[in-house]
């Protein structure tokens, strides 16, 4: 059984429908990426299975359903989601924010070890720990969204273009990040704009277009497709 | 004796009160932004509450201390009741409805709890007995009651028991990070619901302690009491940045400040016989009784709503506030 799998999931945003019918899973501990051009519904996507929208289909995560579940319980069962744009608490401290991600657990030992591995994968994060998160840089503030989401110690990590807005430097030590969280058993599903990135990365991908499931495959298999190319990876 | 010192003293006091109060709406609008207009009714069900239980109580043997004690606590938990019963059954149902609507209902809600004081206690004001022998300190050339005293204490005490738990424990912060983004606060697991629940009780108990206080302070208890105290409060939030904790503390303060000294000058500066030349044409009358006063210490209500309009103009996002209040 997948670790999460969805079930022509369907969101509408008034009359609009954004997702028109996915189905999709993210087996344990694997690296899914879902692509797609602007619109084509990955965000929202993504928000409905953390249960931040309202969406009609079934959604299942570790064995159990979560379609009707509020955010704030299903995040106890080890799912994190990395919002488009980050979603620091900018008027929060580093610390704070990092003790947010822990906010659901009760293990103080496990949290102070967590909280020490995050530190040591993202160094930054450790020298500005006092510092307001709203006064981070944006590669920063990428960080600690990243090393807020694992302060939960998720089963499953969701990330929302990880890459947005961020120099080609930049990009490659978030990216680095990412792979070493993967490394440690945590299964990821990228949403990215930038196929080849997120193709590279990812063992599979899903592509997305208008609401829709257009394709699923091993990455491999989409890098050398035609129509991905000429869509996605500039020809 | 020294008016200036006088009247900073008594500023102090009914500036605490109001900072107090001023909490209970800067909290829960800093979460939902909703101005919580029934907040001064529950001071007031506070203040009526700790009255009927003082009263109950004073012909017994039991301690002054002891009793308004008892009065106190439980006024706390009827207000904080009161809050909860409002968040759950008024505003939950409306949070995603148009920002119109739940203010609207929290102005009905004010006046459902003013009519049901009304029923209660019924019209007549109550005397607040004097529990805590009423003697003055002589500080400088002015007075300071243990009243006086006493609220100012119990207000820092207060504050600094609010502070330590919004900006040091993990509920504070779970609390701050729900004001700040409440779908991300979902996302760290935290029952945002659960926060804005807590957030009502805890400006409730505030609330009630304050309610106690002023009672005391005027030696009375009535079911409108709420209306302009609340409205001062509110105020006193908004000078100071509403959503804005410090802000809302730091504007009570002024708050207060401005109108003891607004009350204690006013009839000074508006003699019409200190006026150059205006006091030559009313030299008679200023002859017969030495002052024409304009406008009297009655016009003491006048400055807090002269700061909202000023500040309104002036600096709309408050003392301590970083954004504009975008959202009415
Ligand atoms: N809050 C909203 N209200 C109305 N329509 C919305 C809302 N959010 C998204 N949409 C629409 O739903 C569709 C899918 O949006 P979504 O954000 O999921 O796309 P996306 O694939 O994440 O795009 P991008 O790559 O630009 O982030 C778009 O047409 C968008 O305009
Ligand atoms: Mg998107």
């Amino acid at each position: 059984m997948p670790l999460m799998e969805a079930l022509d999931l369907k969101v509408h945003y008034g009359g609009i429908a954004a997702v028109k019918g996915v189905s999709f899973a993210v087996e344990e501990g694997e690296m899914v990426c879902l692509i797609g051009a602007n619109g084509a519904g990955k965000t929202s996507t993504l928000k409905a299975l953390a249960r931040l929208l309202p969406a009609t289909g079934e959604i299942r995560f570790a064995g159990q359903r979560i379609d009707g579940m509020p955010t704030h319980r299903l995040i106890r069962l080890g799912l994190a989601l990395v919002p488009e744009g980050r979603g620091v608490f900018a008027r929060l401290t580093v610390a704070e924010n990092l003790a947010m991600g822990a906010y659901a657990r009760e293990d103080a030992a496990g949290v102070a070890e967590d909280l020490a591995r995050v530190y040591e994968l993202l160094p930054r994060l450790a020298e500005r720990r006092r510092q307001l998160a709203g006064t981070l840089s944006g590669g920063e503030q990428q960080m600690l969204a990243l090393g807020r989401a694992l302060m939960g110690r998720p089963r499953l990590l969701l990330l929302d273009e990880p890459s947005m807005g961020l120099a080609p430097l930049l990009v490659e030590k978030v990216f680095e990040a990412i792979r070493a969280i993967a490394r440690t058993g945590v299964a990821i599903l990228l949403v990215e704009q930038n196929a080849h990135l997120a193709l590279t990365t990812c063992a599979r991908g899903y592509v997305m277009e208008s609401g829709r499931i257009t394709l699923a495959a091993p990455s491999a298999e989409l890098l050398a497709d035609a129509r991905v190319r000429a869509a996605y990876l500039g020809g | 004796m020294d008016i200036l010192l006088q009247q900073l003293i008594n500023g102090l006091t009914t500036g605490s009160v109001y900072a107090i109060v001023a909490l209970g709406y800067t909290m829960v609008y800093g979460v939902i932004q909703l101005i919580n207009f029934a907040h001064g009714e529950i001071v007031m069900i506070g203040a009526m509450v700790a009255v009927s239980v003082i009263l109950a109580l004073t012909d017994t043997a039991l301690p002054p201390a002891f009793i308004l004690l008892t009065g106190v606590l439980a006024a706390m938990p009827v207000c904080m009741i009161i809050g909860l019963a409002l968040e759950r059954l008024a505003y939950r149902p409306l949070r995603k409805a148009p920002r119109l609507a739940p203010l609207i209902t929290a102005i009905g809600m004010s006046i459902i709890l003013q009519h049901v004081a009304l029923m209660i206690w019924g019209r007549d004001p109550r005397a607040f007995p004097q529990l805590i022998e009423n003697a003055s300190l002589a500080v400088g050339g002015a007075a300071i009651s243990t009243v006086q005293i006493a609220i100012i204490a119990t207000s820092c005490v207060m504050m600094a028991g609010l502070s330590w738990f919004v900006y040091r424990t993990r509920f504070g912060i779970a609390m701050r990070a729900t004001a700040e983004n409440l779908a991300i606060a979902e996302l760290m697991g935290i029952d945002t619901n659960r926060v804005i629940a807590a957030t009502f009780a805890v400006g409730a108990a505030l609330g009630a302690v304050a309610g106690v206080m002023v009672g005391a302070y005027y030696g009375v208890a009535h079911y409108t009491m709420g209306f302009i105290l609340g409205l001062k409060a509110f105020s006193a939030a908004v000078l100071g940045g509403i959503g804005n904790l410090p802000g809302a503390m730091l504007g009570g303060l002024v708050l207060g400040l401005v109108e003891a000294l607004g009350t204690g000058y006013i009839g000074e500066l508006t003699d019409l016989c200190h006026w150059p030349f205006v006091a030559e044409a009313l030299a008679e009358r200023c002859h017969a009784d030495g002052h024409v006063v304009l406008l009297g210490s009655n016009y003491q209500d006048v400055f807090a709503f002269l700061v909202l309009v000023l500040v309104l103009i002036f600096r709309p996002s408050g003392l301590l506030g970083e954004r504009v209040a975008e959202r009415a």
